[in-house]
């Protein structure tokens, strides 16, 4: 019996559906069959990220108004064997997608998976509440600004009436020169206020938006700051013990030469 | 003292008037007709002046209506006045709410934004408001935990409550009818801080915590309220 977690945050743009495919991509790496679902119905992002976009033909609203079966609306990723995607629907009505189906979806994919990722839309009405219906565990992703830490707060207050484990946090898009300048709120701060335990840390890196705009997520790429980042979350969700990565960029032998030259 | 010729009621003088105690044990309606026949009995001349009277029912209830009957007597007589009727007894029901308005409520939970939590009487939570929660008690609020999101304390009306908190960093802070902010500078906020309302009323300030035996010493003896009802 597999497990479903939610990746929500309340406010868009944080990197709800970065941060999925990431680590879909991570636990894949680690030999667990994972399946990720776009619920994003209409804004559907996830099957771009993942280079999957043209291999849609039956999306989530053709299996939960029957026409056709799970196992056909199921995207294989084309660099694992391990890696499926339910796509979201692009045009159909929203409101065809009930909590109920969500259940009835995600109960049938714990059969057969290890890991059901829920990639949750933005906000907190019906697309919300639909991501959250079928979920074990809830990852709650945020950013270090004021109005994302905001959002993620709500976002926990309305978890926690759900009858699911207290979530974890994800802090995205680290910028570490801003936070110990004091102009980005610190991490200890963020923890402070949304009182959540905190999975991860992931900094603020280029290669994501190269690696998602080429639909290679960027968690293969061997040695970037986020891919390990993403990486270290896959661990601590099956249950390794990670240390969380440090901040501070490496300085080489070769930048310091740099400097004492630049003088 | 001036003991009167029937069953139910005794009449005791004091300094100050009279008190008559009603036996708690005989019927209401006998009560009634005792008390008719005592006060139809001229125990007075004409010319004294009124006379104040406490009735002192023992442990009997008596209805609103009850009570209007009782009052409705001694209206008929010019020269009685009644100061009070007084039971021992109150329902269960006046005594739940009595306890529901004195008693502090304890929680224990992170107050999230666009959470609201109500309370009757005083408040005591034991953890955060975050910015965008907000914590409302007719009494006071006592915070064991950073306060940073809105408290409003007496919300019935009563000037007096005060709000305190661990880490006092509100983004306002309200009072019966009154709403006071933080001003743009004091972003930092203050540990083991309190809020009350000032002599003149109108403002909202904050103190060191430990000022609150100085300004509301009656907060150390909140069961005196009960007595006050």
């Amino acid at each position: 019996m597999g497990e479903a977690i939610v990746i929500t945050s309340g406010k868009g743009g944080v990197g709800k559906t970065t941060t999925t495919a990431n680590l879909g991509t991570s636990l894949a790496l680690l030999d667990k069959k994972v399946c990720l679902i776009d619920t994003d119905i209409g804004l559907r992002n996830l099957d771009v990220v993942l280079g999957l976009e043209n291999r849609i033909i039956y999306d989530i609203i053709d299996v939960a108004e029957k026409r056709c079966k799970i196992s056909q609306a199921l995207i294989k990723d084309k660099r694992f064997d391990c890696l499926y995607l339910l796509p979201a629907a692009q045009t159909s009505d929203k409101s065809a997608l009930t909590p109920e189906g969500m259940i009835e979806i995600v109960e049938q994919l714990k059969t057969e998976y290890d890991y059901i990722l829920i990639d949750c839309p933005a906000g907190i009405e019906q697309g919300f509440k639909n991501a959250v219906a079928g979920a074990d565990k809830a990852l709650v992703v945020t950013t270090p600004e004021k109005s994302s830490v905001r959002d993620a707060d709500r976002i926990i207050g309305l978890l926690e009436q759900e009858d699911i484990d207290p979530p974890n946090l994800i802090i995205n898009r680290i910028r570490n020169h801003m936070m110990k300048n004091g102009e980005m709120l610190d991490i200890d701060e963020i923890v402070q206020i949304l009182s959540i335990d905190l999975i991860g840390i992931v900094a603020d890196d280029d290669e994501v938006i190269k690696a998602s705009n080429s639909g290679e997520p960027v968690a293969f790429q061997p040695n970037t700051r986020a891919s390990i980042a993403y990486r270290n979350i896959a661990r601590r969700i099956l249950g390794e013990s990670v240390p969380l990565q440090s901040l501070d960029q490496k300085v080489t032998f070769f930048d310091r030469l740099k400097k004492v030259f630049s003088k | 003292m001036i003991v009167a010729g029937n069953r139910c009621i005794t009449i005791k003088g004091t300094r100050d008037g009279l008190i008559l105690f009603m036996d708690d044990t005989c019927a209401f309606n006998d009560l009634l007709v005792e008390l008719e026949t005592v006060l139809m009995t001229k125990y007075l001349a004409d010319d004294e002046q009124s006379i104040r009277i406490k009735v002192e029912l023992g442990n009997r209830y008596v209805t609103e209506s009850q009570e209007a009957q009782l009052k409705a007597l001694f209206d008929q007589q010019q020269k009685f006045i009644v100061e009070e009727i007084v039971s021992n007894v109150i329902l269960k029901q006046t005594a739940l709410d009595w306890k529901e308005d004195t008693a502090i409520k304890l929680h224990n939970k992170v107050i999230r934004s666009g959470q609201v939590l109500e309370v009757n009487g005083d408040l005591l939570l034991i953890g955060d408001v975050n910015p965008g929660g907000k914590v409302v008690a007719t009494g006071n609020i006592y915070i064991l935990g950073y306060l940073r999101g809105i408290a409003h304390a007496g919300v019935d009306g009563n000037k007096s409550a005060v709000v305190a908190a661990s880490y006092m960093a509100p983004t306002q802070l309200r009072i019966a009818n009154i709403i006071s902010r933080p001003s743009d500078q004091d972003k930092d906020g203050g540990m083991m801080e309190c809020g009350y309302i000032d002599e003149t009323g109108e403002n909202i300030l904050m103190d060191r915590m430990h000022a609150l035996s100085r300004l509301r010493s009656e907060l150390n003896a909140f069961e005196r309220r009960i007595l006050h009802g």
